[in-house]
């Protein structure tokens, strides 16, 4: 088992949160697990991605050059990493912030949820990242949901952030019932 | 045993700590800021001393004066900073002091950029300061490595009583991934080469180049035999598919990764791909080479820069028995599938050896 990860967006958006709570979760699961962010000079609301390769065995790069799962928050997330995902691979885009009329490859399965909406709704649009994680926990079957959320509160609870879990746990389950 | 997701600059912090380093002095520099940042907190909570020094040159020669007085001592840098130390750590050798340095190597001439680099190779392996030296070279690829690599260091530069380099890059500093702690291990200062304070009456020691009290032509004599001795003994290195490879890949650090990336593709396919890491870069491991099959058809070293820095001593070692090439990307890491498509022209004889890549 090999899953090469992407997670991009808008610097603010939380993408590399966002691989960082899979990458916990990976490592609570006993895989073998990387995380690497783009590096250079990002900004706030400039682009940001950060790579997760998951397996169950030795790792070799630690940079997802033909992603299998991109989560893609923003329009320029799916134009710079569509192109050079692996067949079959499965694009979330934040159908909040990314055109209707947009058209896609069509060897992959592209999975639209508007996880911005979803999370102002709940007065929480900063959870936009975790709405969308409650999404590719629903559609993929690398972690059970409740595990997941459990991660999840165990990661905030060491970044001293787990006051927030009861708000950040409401915003996953809402992503995963879409 | 403790486990913990750590970035890789934090664990070379950490190991180094848990190895019995009680003094880090040094100046931020991208991509290897977070080690002087971990070691701002942790030395003072672990009874050790930090000192943000006002530049390289103090960091370096702060680090000298902590060993001299017997404490385990690290300093660490990237880029133009490991410019700055190289007449400091000519001095450690000289002075036969066992003091660490970490190169976190970032790309580019001069200022260069915060990008991962593999550049200073020639600067860290072929001397960098004046005089005939060599650094004992260790080159971590995991995060787990720059754990366990910083955590021996200290061990292997008293062994040899010989400063010792860990030569990472930008790539390894920044990523993240689960890593095992070892065991805090405790350290006596008190060591009877240190400079520990004199009586009234006794002679006072002075730890500087040893040449002002030793015969030059003995000191040498014993520099040049302790040298072939860890060139020897203190090879280091990793092998993967070379037993049968038609064509094999030569690379550390953050290249290794991706070079191992590749060999798993091409295998894949059918295409017999080897790969060789050097985990000590000096000594080279040489040793490593002796299992290519005779039916290799070329050595690709991969490197992050633009002159193929280590295939020259790929070109030492194997003595012109395989044509050898390098794979530069300069500033940008390769991609698997350039690695492998390169190798592939290799393999039908479509790259030309280059003299000056």
């Amino acid at each position: 088992m090999l899953e090469r990860i992407i997670c991009a967006g808008l610097g603010g958006q939380g993408v590399l949160t966002q691989g960082k709570i899979m990458m916990y979760a990976a490592y609570l699961k006993d895989l073998k697990v990387t995380w690497f962010p783009a590096y250079g000079n990002e900004m706030r609301g400039g682009n940001a991605s950060c790579n997760v390769i998951i397996s169950d065995q030795r790792i070799a790069s630690p940079y997802a050059d033909h992603p299998d799962l991109v989560m893609a928050m923003s329009e320029s997330a799916v134009d710079l990493f569509e192109e050079a995902m692996a067949s079959g691979g499965k694009l979330f885009v934040n159908s909040s912030l990314v055109s209707e009329d947009r058209t896609y490859r069509s060897d992959l399965m592209v999975i639209k949820a508007p996880v911005t909406e979803v999370a102002q709704k709940l007065n929480s649009e900063r959870n936009a990242n975790l709405c969308m994680l409650g999404k590719v926990i629903k559609e993929t079957s690398l972690f059970d949901i409740d595990f997941f959320e459990q991660s999840m509160c165990g990661y905030f609870e060491e970044q001293g952030k787990g006051k927030y879990n009861a708000k950040n746990c409401e915003v996953l389950r809402a992503g995963y019932a879409l | 045993m403790e486990k913990r997701i750590m970035k890789g600059n934090e664990a070379l912090a950490e190991g180094a700590v848990r190895g019995g380093c009680r003094f880090y002095a040094g100046y931020p520099i991208t991509p290897q800021s977070e080690i002087l940042e971990w070691m701002a907190w942790r030395q003072p909570e672990v009874g050790g001393t930090f000192i943000q020094g006002e530049s390289e040159i103090a960091s370096v020669n702060m680090t000298f004066a902590a060993r001299a007085l017997g404490a385990r001592a690290l300093t660490s840098t990237s880029g133009p900073g490991f410019s700055l130390y190289q007449e400091g750590i000519a001095y450690w050798v000289s002075a036969g002091v066992p003091a660490v340095a970490a190169c976190v190597q970032r790309f580019g001439i001069g200022d260069g950029f915060i990008c991962a680099g593999q550049d200073n190779y020639w600067q860290a392996v072929k001397g960098g300061g004046n005089g005939d030296y060599h650094l004992i070279t260790l080159a971590p690829n995991s995060v787990q490595e720059n754990m366990d690599m910083a955590y021996e260091s200290f061990e292997l530069a008293e062994k040899w009583m010989h400063p010792v380099l860990i030569l990472s890059d930008g790539t390894i500093g920044q990523m993240v991934e689960p890593c095992v702690l070892p065991p805090m291990k405790e350290y006596d200062m008190n060591q009877p080469w240190a400079v520990q304070g004199c009586k009234k009456g006794e002679v006072n020691k002075v730890i500087t180049d040893i040449t002002y009290f030793q015969d030059i032509d003995e000191w040498n004599a014993g520099y040049l035999k302790k040298m072939r001795e860890i060139s020897e003994t203190e090879q280091r290195w990793e092998n993967i598919c070379v037993e049968d490879a038609d064509i094999v890949l030569v690379a550390y650090g953050i290249s290794s990764r991706v070079a191992e990336g590749a060999v798993n593709q091409a295998r894949e396919e059918g295409f017999r791909l080897g790969l060789i890491r050097p985990i000590t870069l000096w000594p080279y491991p040489r040793k490593a080479f002796a299992e290519i099959p005779d039916t290799c058809r070329g050595i690709i070293t991969v490197e992050v820069n633009m002159m193929g820095q280590m295939r020259d001593d790929v070109i030492i070692t194997v003595k012109g028995k395989y044509p050898t090439y390098a794979l530069t990307t300069n500033q940008r890491v390769a991609k698997v599938d350039q690695v492998v498509a390169f190798a592939k022209d290799v393999y039908n004889g479509k790259v030309k050896e280059e003299e000056v890549y």
